[in-house]
């Protein structure tokens, strides 16, 4: 198991609506993504488990794609991932945004 | 000149009388006891002969393969086998042991590893790697088999067969055999006093065996939805969304794998819900495919011909004649030769792949692995021939003219490949370059294997969105076209940006969100189907699948 933290942003037009909650479950070829509200000075903070070694490039480029597509700000992101493809973690983000939108 | 008048024309005619005469004593009638089929083998065929061995995707003349991988190689050697598809141990033996040499084939599957190694070996001298319709062409020019060995359900005493719903490639091999005064053996899996349905008749046929047990059938194309991800089901909706609903596609053929059957089982959920029914979907060229049932059942597809059948899907295939192409005895018949030429003139070929490179070229080939190419390319690429007009053809024959500044009138084949970037482990679907061009050099190939070259290639869907390659005017846009649908793969990170956001204000490139699908739609409770207990009830029990997919 190997633990990723990073930030992302500051974004300069942050999408102010975006709340907390949970989606997606830790079976194998899937993840788990919980967002939760912080004060980050309109930056995000990715905190990832994974048991995949060697994708650290991977999950930058797939987290901050997201966190620019969606003008993510002030949010701890946390995954646990058991395996899961980058498409399979672009959908689940995309999920928990469209899930979490309007829900503060 | 003209020929000498003492010049025989009737050598082959000649030939096989003594070949049948050898083999009279071997045999009752046409019918052949099983303990005798080394015998009869050794009696009819000999060295350097042109061998068929009926091989399908569903059912395999298995014993006599096996007898004929058993023969004595030094009595029989050099044959040269001419079959569709390498799936049992014994269509490699029969080269290990000697007693052929040469092989034109179509596909390998299973067999792929070994085959490479007994070409590199020099035990296995390759004609040519065909697709279907070239090799079954090619029994009626150049490699008319001389001897061939097939498998039926049942034969009566006069040597008419039925072959049951996997009639498959019989009716190719047959006649390509059969008219040059060839031999057939049939084996089936019994001897009646009258056949359903005569699907080759007895004078073709010069022998028949009763086999010790019945040919062997795998059901390949049986997808359990329990094993459909969101991503597919992600891509499916694009698929619907943003293929068959603007372009109209009511006449298409699909691939076989999981992504295609996450489209089948969306149709009664999600193209329902699109107001689609009726307009979409209407006639398929494929297998009866378990997963299509809903889709069936729903109203969608009206009409479906098939290559070969798949296993425990009989029943119910019978109690929709109006659907499938069924005989005067109720049961199917398939037939890959007019399947693949249904499929070559639709609208739209779908299916996926496991290579694609940068101009989107696709391979199926993976290093020191020859698996042939099989039906895909024929469903898979531009019907140059084609002269009937259709909206789907039209709209994209449009689009592509605009794209090149052609001026031309013309159709054009909606040819779409459906990939997730990366497949399980990671391994990444695009590739700067095939591991096609690697496998040319290992095994001497002239040509790299390319399934679907990039040219025919109209549409690439991946989880990131829809690459409209038939709209780019040149290698350049092609390209980033491609990288602009690769989502995290090196290949998909060394787009150039601006360039990818430029082709998607033109409509190049689509995302979910420009066609207005809802990605958080994208989840399983979206299938029709989410087990294979699904698939039974949809189909009133009439379907019933094959142990191992049973967990009931």
């Amino acid at each position: 198991m190997q633990t990723l933290e990073f930030e992302v942003g500051p974004c300069a037009n942050p999408d102010r609506s975006i709340g907390s909650g949970l989606v997606g479950v830790v079976g194998s070829g899937n993840l788990e993504v919980l967002f939760e509200p912080a004060d980050l000075n309109d930056k995000v903070k990715f905190v990832i488990a994974t048991s995949v070694h060697g994708f650290d490039e991977t999950w930058h480029a797939v987290t901050r794609s997201c966190a620019e597509r969606y003008r993510l700000a002030n949010l701890v992101i946390t995954i646990n991932d058991a395996g899961a493809t980058p498409a399979v973690v672009s959908l689940r983000l995309m999920q928990a945004v469209e899930e979490f939108r309007g829900g503060l | 000149m003209k020929m000498s008048p003492d010049f025989h024309w009737d050598t082959l005619a000649r030939n096989t009388a003594t070949r049948l005469k050898r083999g009279a004593s071997h045999a009752n009638g046409k019918v052949v006891a099983a303990e005798n089929i080394a015998a009869l083998l050794h009696a009819v065929i000999e060295s350097g002969d042109r061998v068929c061995v009926e091989g399908n995707n569903q059912k395999h003349a298995d014993f006599l393969a096996s007898a004929l991988s058993k023969m004595d190689a030094n009595l029989v050697h050099d044959l040269h086998i001419i079959q569709s598809n390498l799936a049992l141990a014994s269509h490699l033996d029969v080269f290990e042991r000697g007693v052929a040499s040469r092989l034109d084939f179509c596909y390998s599957g299973d067999q792929g590893v070994r085959l490479a190694r007994l070409i590199k070996a020099g035990k296995i001298n390759v004609g040519a790697i065909h697709t279907y319709l070239e090799l079954y062409g090619r029994y009626f020019m150049d490699l008319t088999p001389r001897v061939s060995l097939i498998a039926a359900q049942s034969a009566d005493a006069n040597g008419n067969l039925y072959t049951g719903p996997n009639t498959e490639d019989t009716p190719a091999v047959a006649e390509g055999t059969a008219f040059k005064n060839g031999i057939i053996i049939a084996q089936v899996n019994e001897i009646v006093d009258t056949v359903p349905r005569v699907d080759v008749p007895g004078d073709w046929v010069s022998y028949v065996v009763q086999a010790p047990k019945p040919h062997y059938i795998e059901p390949i194309f049986t997808r359990d939805p329990a094993q459909i991800t969101e991503t597919q089901i992600l891509m499916a909706m694009m698929v619907i969304k943003g293929l068959y609903a603007p372009y109209q596609v009511t006449r298409l053929n699909h691939g076989i794998g999981f992504d295609t059957a996450a489209i089948e089982l969306i149709l009664p959920t999600y193209a329902e819900s699109l107001g689609l029914r009726g307009k979409i979907c209407n006639y398929m060229t494929v297998n009866p495919c378990p997963t299509l049932i809903p889709a069936i059942e729903s109203g969608f597809v009206k009409g479906i011909h098939c290559a070969g059948s798949e296993l425990g899907m009989e029943e119910y295939v019978r109690a929709r004649p109006d659907v499938f192409f069924n005989g005067p005895d109720g049961s199917m018949r398939s037939n890959r030769v007019f399947c693949q030429i249904a499929g070559h003139y639709s609208d739209l070929f779908i299916g996926s792949t496991l290579q694609v490179d940068t101009q989107g070229n696709s391979s199926t080939a993976t290093l020191n692995r020859i698996t042939g190419f099989g039906g895909a390319p024929n469903f898979g690429s531009e019907s140059r021939a084609r002269r009937h007009v259709s909206y789907p053809w039209l709209k994209a024959g449009e689009e592509s003219a605009q794209a090149t500044g052609s001026t031309m009138p013309r159709g054009r084949k909606l040819v779409v490949q459906m990939v997730e970037s990366f497949r399980e482990k990671m391994s990444p679907t695009f590739t700067e370059k095939l591991d096609a061009w690697q496998l040319m050099e290992d095994l001497s190939l002239e040509l790299p294997p390319v399934m679907v070259y990039g040219d025919d290639v109209t549409q690439i869907v991946t989880e990131e969105g829809i690459a409209h390659l038939h709209k780019c005017s040149n290698p350049q846009e092609r390209e980033q076209a491609v990288r602009g649908v690769a989502g995290f793969t090196a290949v998909g990170l060394k787009r150039d940006q601006r360039a990818v956001d430029n082709l998607r204000d033109r409509g190049v490139i689509q995302r979910p969100e420009d066609i207005g699908v809802d990605v958080s739609l994208a989840t399983r409770d979206l299938l029709a189907a989410k087990s294979m207990k699904d698939l039974v009830r949809w189909s009133g029990n009439l379907y019933q699948p094959p142990n191992r997919f049973r967990n009931w």
